[in-house]
């Protein structure tokens, strides 16, 4: 088991690395330096600036010197925000987005499930075209199109809710950003779910436990919906990378300082530090993560074991 | 399948746990503070003022620093730290008296020592500031820039405790209005000692000014807290003040519709005739130190040596019809390369700034077939600009108006911010550029100096004799009537070298809450939090 | 009857296709003959009428956005570049994933394994910020867009090939191939691909719009497609600004990009089951 893990982890980073290396080089490419502005600095500073960032060292050795920080678990000074570390940055945003992430994920997989069985258990009804019809609508219009409009309608006219984060500590904040982000996830664990609990329904097992006298909710709950979820639960894992990829729209629409902001922001101002320590954290998280439950599968299950 | 499930309920659990503590965050707990929330465009880059660059760290920087000299709630110079001052006769050296009641948020007295420390801070290498060039009026600033001298030699001296004498090497007439810059505002020597770069933590840094930072979240918000340990606390009305970074203008106004900002820091465009209609009385247009241009690129082809095609196309755009229509937000025109307003000074304008514009396109059509074009054989020019909706506005408009009246070809380019600066500084790509400049002090000096030679911000790449002249003949002048002659006849000689193309100056736009009281527009649109109040019986 | 004939029949007989594939190649069409009709372009700027409402007199008949531009010609630019985008960018991720698969399902064991294990890894990495990197790098190039968005999308296309491409490998016909000296290509390319089509036609029915989204994305971050130029997404997002003082120019460019997103949604639900394609791990 050990030796799996170790073995996993050894092959995860040749993968590390590649995307470090491509990071690094990708921002580096880009034109235009952390420290150009439209007032010029004068020769002697912009010189003093260059040495105190190592900035004028050839970027072989720039990289060699990230990789060295790296090992020692030091991901730099950010180059935009001058009294701060990257480390600090990426410990800020980061529990916020996962927060953000998971409640939109808790959030899409509650009312997807159950809008989905709905309409499965009232196939072709009234009710099963609506909730379809929302489903579509759902995956059909971008978030930063729902987002500023529920601002529009909640926040600034009726103003039940804040229109902004920073406004507020109260959780009431997290209401809009998590609805505009679990949105289009809803729609598509609403269809799958259906689409997967018609399919079990109509099995034989099921129809045995109708034939039992069992109520529709009992079955349902018992029977059917293990084996419907198996679909949604393939679709976790697009479905978290779906909800990444909407968080960094939907943290620059309510001004969130997650990593999605962060990162944007960064790769615009060239703070290059920034920009590969989330690349570098973010991948490094994931491969964790999958190591993780690959141990667990193989913890829950023995047959795995064998591998 | 089975372990699929428990896997889910894991998952879920920690799901609920996470939405759990987001839920019981602590709302707004504590005894009711009067507090202000701005808006800032950007996040300060430092809160170190040494480290600091940007016009939105100034902002802050303003609120919890205070350096020799600053500005009164009505736009006048007065003393700050400093409670008086004297200038020798040949202008050479200022001598400050320190009050004695200035302090630091932990109760340390400010003392001379303090901006010895700091001024030097500011030019040594090591700290690698933005604006050590700031104060290259004082004696050895230059050389410890570049390292040739010990930061110790630089020309400020502490007497005794409160009094501090700072010498220069030419007469600067605008010294003390460069000394209200952030950079010269003094940093706390035991607390930079004790802390290392750790100093500008809230829970460290001390502050000299009206508050201190409480709390700051990159990219959200920087709380900052009353300093009863300042000099002038009394005064002070507002207890706290938040600045919330809200960097797209649609989201800062729709954060002034909800309520929960009472000061923005900009109105957006396109919103701009709904904002004049429903919030009339709240909306603050002031005309500002700062000119929108566009710039040539003097040392390739088609506009070096061509100083007829370049007047041409300064001619052909009209200019009222652009900040009428185009920007729509209260600019004014701009014939003149100093903004109106700036101290001591009368601006110069083009010949043919009293022209109609009917008048001016026969002229320009005139230079233009002077230069060699026709239509026949149209001028083909590339115009860069940043992304941005106004510049892009602009940016079209001119294209049309040279079409329409020349006959020009012009390809429109539009690059990232951070590219377009790196071509201009290359000046290898560019032709005509989009840029802006604004002042860091009340003075003409400040818009002129970039067009000399070996300036690092002489984006035009700007080359004449005779305006360097003028400009070090400027420099050496005592008398402000002197100093302004030649300042004046050094801007005439560069309008009319045609560099480049001013549209029009700057206004600065504020929607300010009605319950903000104590708002003075001025031409540096600076706003202390210490001068402000809040209307009673609201927080 | 071959398999594609038995699909086409299948295919005319569903009603979604023809309607959802009617509508997309009229509006298609629109597209492409619209601005050429039409006697307003889409660069003709007009500062004293910014801002005019939707109206039959004048002929511009879905208003002028806030630089005066008629938004009927810049909408149906906006539907070909949108088009366009998604169609190339999905048809890259479909040959580097198609290719990918093939490859690692033809050869199997380790190679396969690593293969697989490669896309494994790489699939929960944040491409979004990798796109991001490559559109701020390489300087919002227009071709660099669709190849930046083709390659997010590659890896769900290489996963579904692989796994037909081992099933169909344990089919008599393939394996007497092997047996009778084809070669490797030549067996992709006469026994594979063809029976490849069902489920990549599917898979590129559901990409299509996902690259649509990651566009759209890029130009409200101000990444993606730069003036003159514009895609629904821009328009959409110039629009959202304009909510209040004019709507039309948020509601046109919107309906019209839900309605394409739809209908290849449709689409896709309707060719699965017209190829019988479940759901696969």
């Amino acid at each position: 088991m050990l030796r799996y893990a170790l073995l996993r982890l050894l092959g995860a980073i040749p993968t590390l690395l590649l995307v470090i290396v491509l990071a690094f080089l990708m921002v580096h490419a880009a034109p235009g330096g952390p420290f150009d502005d439209e007032r010029a600095l004068p020769a002697e500073i912009e010189a003093n600036i260059a040495a105190a960032y190592q900035l004028d060292q050839p970027l072989p050795q720039q990289f060699l010197r990230y990789i060295s920080g790296l090992v020692r678990g030091d991901l730099g000074p950010s180059y935009r925000y001058r009294d701060l570390t990257v480390s600090d940055l990426i410990g800020g945003a980061f529990p916020l987005s996962l927060k953000l992430g998971a409640m939109a994920m808790l959030l899409a997989t509650v009312i997807g499930v159950g809008a989905g069985t709905l309409a499965a258990l009232r196939q072709n009804s009234l009710l099963d075209r609506a909730l379809m019809a929302m489903a579509m609508t759902g995956i059909s219009i971008p978030v930063f199109v729902i987002a500023p409009v529920l601002v529009l309608l909640l926040a600034v006219h009726l103003q039940w809710l804040p229109a902004g984060w920073s406004g507020t500590s109260a959780g009431g904040r997290f209401v809009l950003p998590v609805v505009s982000l679990a949105l289009p996830q809803i729609a598509y664990i609403a269809r799958l779910t259906r689409a997967s609990m018609i399919d079990v329904l109509a099995s034989d097992f099921i129809r045995t436990a109708r034939a039992q006298g069992l109520g529709t909710f009992t079955i349902v709950r018992l029977h059917a919906l293990k084996p419907a979820m198996l679909p949604v639960l393939s679709y976790m894992g697009p479905a978290i990378a779906a909800i990444l990829t909407g968080s960094v729209v939907v943290e620059e629409i309510f001004g969130i300082p997650g990593l999605g902001q962060h990162f944007v922001r960064g790769a615009l101002n060239r703070d290059y530090t920034l920009v590969l320590g989330i690349v570098v954290f973010y991948a490094a998280l994931v491969i964790l993560l999958n190591l993780v439950v690959d141990l667990l599968y193989g913890v829950i299950d023995p047959r795995i074991r064998q591998r | 399948m089975l372990n699929g499930m428990k896997y889910l309920r894991i998952l879920l659990l920690l799901a609920v746990a996470i939405v759990a503590s987001a839920c019981t965050e602590p709302g707004n707990v504590g005894p009711q503070v009067s507090t202000l929330h701005r808006g800032l465009s950007s996040d300060p880059e430092s809160i170190d003022p040494h480290k600091a660059r940007s016009t939105q760290a100034a902002e802050v920087l303003r609120d919890i620093g205070e350096g020799l000299v600053g500005y009164s709630a009505t736009g006048t110079l007065v003393g700050a730290a400093a409670e008086s001052w004297t200038i020798s006769d040949d202008g050479l050296t200022y001598t400050f008296r320190i009050r004695d009641n200035a302090r630091w948020s932990n109760g340390d007295p400010v003392t001379a020592d303090d901006f010895v420390f700091s001024l030097r801070r500011l030019v040594d290498p090591a700290t690698a500031a933005f604006y050590g060039q700031a104060v290259a009026a004082i004696v050895n600033a230059d050389t410890i820039l570049r390292g040739e001298a010990a930061p110790s030699e630089l020309g400020v001296t502490a007497t005794d405790r409160n009094t501090l004498v700072i010498t220069l090497q030419q007469p600067t007439p605008y010294m003390l209005s460069l000394l209200t810059h952030p950079s010269t505002f003094p940093v706390h020597a035991g607390s930079l000692a004790e802390h290392g770069n750790e100093f500008t933590r809230p829970e460290n840094l001390l502050s000299n000014g009206a508050y201190k930072l409480a709390a700051w979240e990159p990219s959200s918000v920087l709380h900052l807290a009353r300093n009863s340990q300042y000099w002038n606390n009394a005064e002070t009305s507002i207890d706290a003040v938040s600045y919330h970074i809200l960097t797209q203008e649609m989201t800062e106004l729709n954060r002034f519709r909800a309520g929960e900002i009472d000061i923005t820091s900009s109105i957006p465009p396109d919103s701009f005739a709904q904002v004049r209609e429903q919030y009339a009385g709240q909306m603050h247009i002031a005309p500002y130190l700062g000119v929108y241009y566009y710039g040539y690129n003097l040392s390739k082809p088609p506009f070096a040596a061509n100083a007829s095609l370049r007047q041409a196309l300064s001619m052909a755009i009209d200019r009222e019809t652009l900040v009428e229509k185009v920007t729509g937000r209260g600019e004014t025109p701009a014939y003149s390369w100093v903004p109106p307003g700036v101290d001591n000074y009368e601006p110069i304008r083009f010949s043919y700034a009293g022209l109609s514009q009917e008048e001016r396109n026969a002229a320009a059509r005139r230079l233009y077939r002077e230069a060699g074009y026709s239509e026949q054989l149209p001028a083909e020019i590339e115009l860069r600009y940043n992304t941005s909706d106004t510049q892009q506005r602009i940016a079209l408009a001119v294209q049309a108006m040279w079409a329409e009246v020349l006959g020009v070809r012009t390809t429109l380019v539009n690059e990232e911010f951070q590219v377009l600066l790196a071509n201009i500084r290359e000046a290898e790509v560019t032709q005509v550029f989009r840029s802006s400049w604004i002042g860091d002090y009340n003075d003409a000096h400040t818009f002129l100096n970039i067009f000399e030679a070996g300036n690092p911000s002489n984006m035009t790449r700007f080359e004449n004799a005779q305006f360097d002249k003028l400009m070090r003949e400027a420099a050496a002048q005592v008398t402000p009537l002197n100093r302004r002659l030649y300042l004046e006849e050094a801007e005439r000689v560069l309008l009319s070298e045609h560099p480049v193309i001013p549209l029009y100056f700057f206004v600065s736009k504020h929607l300010v809450s009605s319950r903000v009281q104590g708002w003075g527009d001025n031409v540096l649109d600076y706003h202390y939090s210490q001068h402000l109040s809040l209307a009673t019986g609201q927080n | 009857m071959s398999a594609l004939g038995r699909f086409w029949r299948r295919a005319r007989r569903s009603r979604s296709i023809l309607y959802c594939g009617g509508m997309l190649t009229g509006l298609v069409v629109v597209a492409l003959l619209g601005p050429v009709l039409s006697p307003h372009n889409y660069l003709q700027t007009d500062f004293d009428n910014i801002l005019r409402a939707p109206s039959l007199v004048g002929g511009h008949v879905f208003g002028r956005d806030d630089l005066g531009r008629d938004l009927f010609v810049r909408s149906m630019l906006g539907i070909q570049v949108t088009m366009l985008v998604a169609i190339v960018a999905s048809t890259v991720s479909l040959i580097i994933g198609v290719v990918y698969g093939a490859i690692a399902g033809l050869a199997g064991g380790r190679v396969d394994a690593v293969m697989m294990r490669f896309v494994d890894t790489l699939y929960a990495l944040p491409f979004i910020f990798f796109v991001i990197l490559l559109m701020v790098a390489f300087e919002r190039n227009f071709i660099l867009i669709f190849v930046a968005i083709g390659a997010v999308n590659w890896l769900d296309m290489a996963r579904i090939v692989r796994g037909q491409t081992l099933s169909l490998r344990e089919r008599e016909f393939v394996q007497a191939a092997a047996l009778g000296g084809v070669s490797f290509a030549g067996i992709i390319l006469r026994h594979i691909a063809p029976n490849l089509i069902g489920v990549v036609t599917v898979y590129l029915t559901l990409t299509i719009p996902q690259a649509i989204l990651v566009e759209s994305f890029l130009s409200f971050l101000g990444l993606g497609i730069q003036e003159p130029q514009t895609s629904l997404g821009t328009l959409v997002d110039a629009g959202v600004n304009h909510m209040e003082n004019a709507a039309w120019m948020l509601l046109i460019p919107a309906a019209l990009l839900a309605l394409i997103l739809l209908c290849f949604n449709f689409l896709g639900d309707a060719l699965r089951d017209v190829f019988d394609v479940r759901q696969a791990r």
